[in-house]
Formats: structure tokens, sequence, C-alpha cells
């Protein structure tokens, strides 16, 4: 699985994205700078990682979500190539008009940083392949903005035509109709607040996350 | 030109950091606060021919994320 990972000024799960990547499908990513104007020929995967890019400024993910990079994956989510977006990734795929809606501060207020229960909803794409519906994983969030905004109608169809891949099972961070992962239209982009790279394995305490990996390897079957 | 853009969230939309000011003031002993919503101010020096078409492409672009937020541009 040939795979980039795109590293913003301000990203801190970068390396995290990759470690789970190569330990799963065996090949290394290519980190890829922001500032490219090109994603390597042949991507089968393109993740957009966590962090706090361009520090968060003007709004999460605004200033990354205008970088150069960001129109070649724009151009790829539109061929059909996997786009995944963790966590500061969600919030950019949202800026970058790639998912509907917008993520904003907590509900709460507080930065939240735990491990949290959530529902597989949505089991027929590329991502979500290697869990069960309905079924509940143990994976974390650390954020400060994951509360999920879209209006009525645009959740209404979201749901309507399956587009939840996760929601959180438990109150976390006020988000509407606690949405924690979003797939596209064509089911090729998700963007996801909880981090499945950082539940991988023993050391993690636990590898709900790394099915979502398997299930990536599996669907793009390089 | 100097412009002066005020980007607000949406009515309706749940406003966190208002809400968080609301409840300061009113432990300050402020009486009477209704409501209380934050915003941004952005203030720019521009070039005095830049239209109306290209503030409005900033704005929508860049400056407010249009799903959430309102823009209102004044010029100095």
């Amino acid at each position: 699985m040939k795979t980039a990972v795109l590293v913003f000024p301000g990203s801190n799960c970068d390396r995290d994205l990759a470690v789970a990547i190569r330990d799963v499908s065996g090949t290394a990513p290519i980190m890829v700078w922001h500032g490219d104007t090109a994603l390597p020929d042949g991507v089968d995967l393109v993740a957009v990682p966590g962090g706090f890019s361009y520090g968060d400024y003007l709004r999460s993910g605004a200033i990354a979500a205008r970088s150069p990079i960001m129109r070649a994956v724009v151009e790829a989510a539109g061929r059909g190539v996997p786009v995944l977006g963790v966590c500061n990734g969600f919030q950019v795929l949202t800026e970058a008009g790639l998912l509907p809606g917008a993520l904003m501060r907590n509900s709460g207020l507080n930065f939240v940083c735990r491990d949290v229960s959530l529902t597989v909803e949505n089991t027929g794409s590329a991502f979500t392949g290697g869990y069960r519906t309905s079924e509940v994983i143990n994976v974390p969030v650390a954020h400060h903005d994951g509360n999920y905004f879209a209006d009525p109608a645009t959740l209404d169809r979201l749901e309507g035509d399956g587009r939840v891949a996760f929601r959180y099972a438990e109150a976390v961070n006020g988000s509407a109709r606690g949405i924690a992962g979003l797939l596209n239209d064509a089911g090729n982009v998700l963007g996801m607040m909880p981090h499945p790279e950082r539940r991988i394995g023993p050391a993690h305490g636990g590898s709900d996350g790394r099915r979502l990996f398997e299930g990536l390897l599996a669907a793009v079957g390089a | 030109m100097k412009l002066r853009i005020f980007v607000t969230l949406k009515p309706g939309v749940l406003d966190p950091q208002g809400k968080a000011i609301h409840h300061a003031l009113g432990s300050l002993g402020f009486e009477g606060v209704e409501d209380v919503r934050a915003g941004k101010l952005i203030e720019m020096e521009v070039a005095d021919s830049t239209d109306d078409t290209a503030i409005d492409g900033m704005c929508r672009q860049l400056l407010a994320n249009t799903v959430i937020e309102n823009y209102r541009v004044e010029r100095a």
C-alpha cells in the first residue's frame, strides 16, 4: 500500500500515523510536505494527520486546507483515491470542502484527552471493512475542537445516506448526532476525531484502531 | 484603504466561548447580561483598487467558514 502522509507546520501525529501504516502494511509511507504541489505517483492512500497545523490560527485546519498540496489531495479524492483525515486532519478535510459541516469548540470547553467508546455505523467503506456493524470499539481522542456541526437538513441527509462511519457511544464533545467519523458521498474520504493510529497493538492497550488500517489494506489490495 | 471584517457565528450555532464569557461575567457580579456571543475582528490594509468581488472572495474562501459563520465588511 503506497501511502502519502501529509506534514503541515504544527502537525504532531504524522509520525504516529506513518508508524501505524508501516506496521500494518509493511511499507513505510512517503511524508509529503504541505508546500509540495503534487502527490507521489500512484498513491493508494492519502493520510492527513492530527496536530495543530498553523497553530490552529483563524480556525482549526483553515490555513492547512488552503496549502498547495491540498489542491492535489482534492483532485486525488475526486479520482477515488482513499483519503483519511484524523483529528486535525478531519478539520482540514471539512475546511477543504471534502467533507460537509464544521468542527467547533467542544461543548464543555475542555480539551478532551481519553479513551472513548465508538459505535461502528457503516462497514461498507474501504476504511471500515475490518469492523462489524454496530460493534463498539475503544479508541483514544485528544482534541479541543471536535464538536461536529452541520444544519439539520444536512445531518438528515448524512444519516439517510449512511455516511456516519463512527458515532460516540458516550458524551464526549457535544458533536451533532454523536458524529465521530464521517464519509464523503463516494465513500472514499473519511474524517474522524478519534485516533486509530494510537490503538494498534498490545503496547497501546488494544488493537481496535489497527483494524481500520487492516481494512484499508484489504480494500486497496496492494 | 483599511478594512475591518467582522466574523460572527450564525444565529443558532452554539457558542461555547460566549457561554464561558457569560458565566465569568456572572461570577464577577455583573447582572443583567442576557447573552454573549464571541466573534473575530480582522483588520486589513488593502490597495484602494481592491473591489468588492475580491473582498467577498477573501471572506468566503478563507476569513469566514460560511457553514457556521457570517461576515460583515466595514471600509474606513
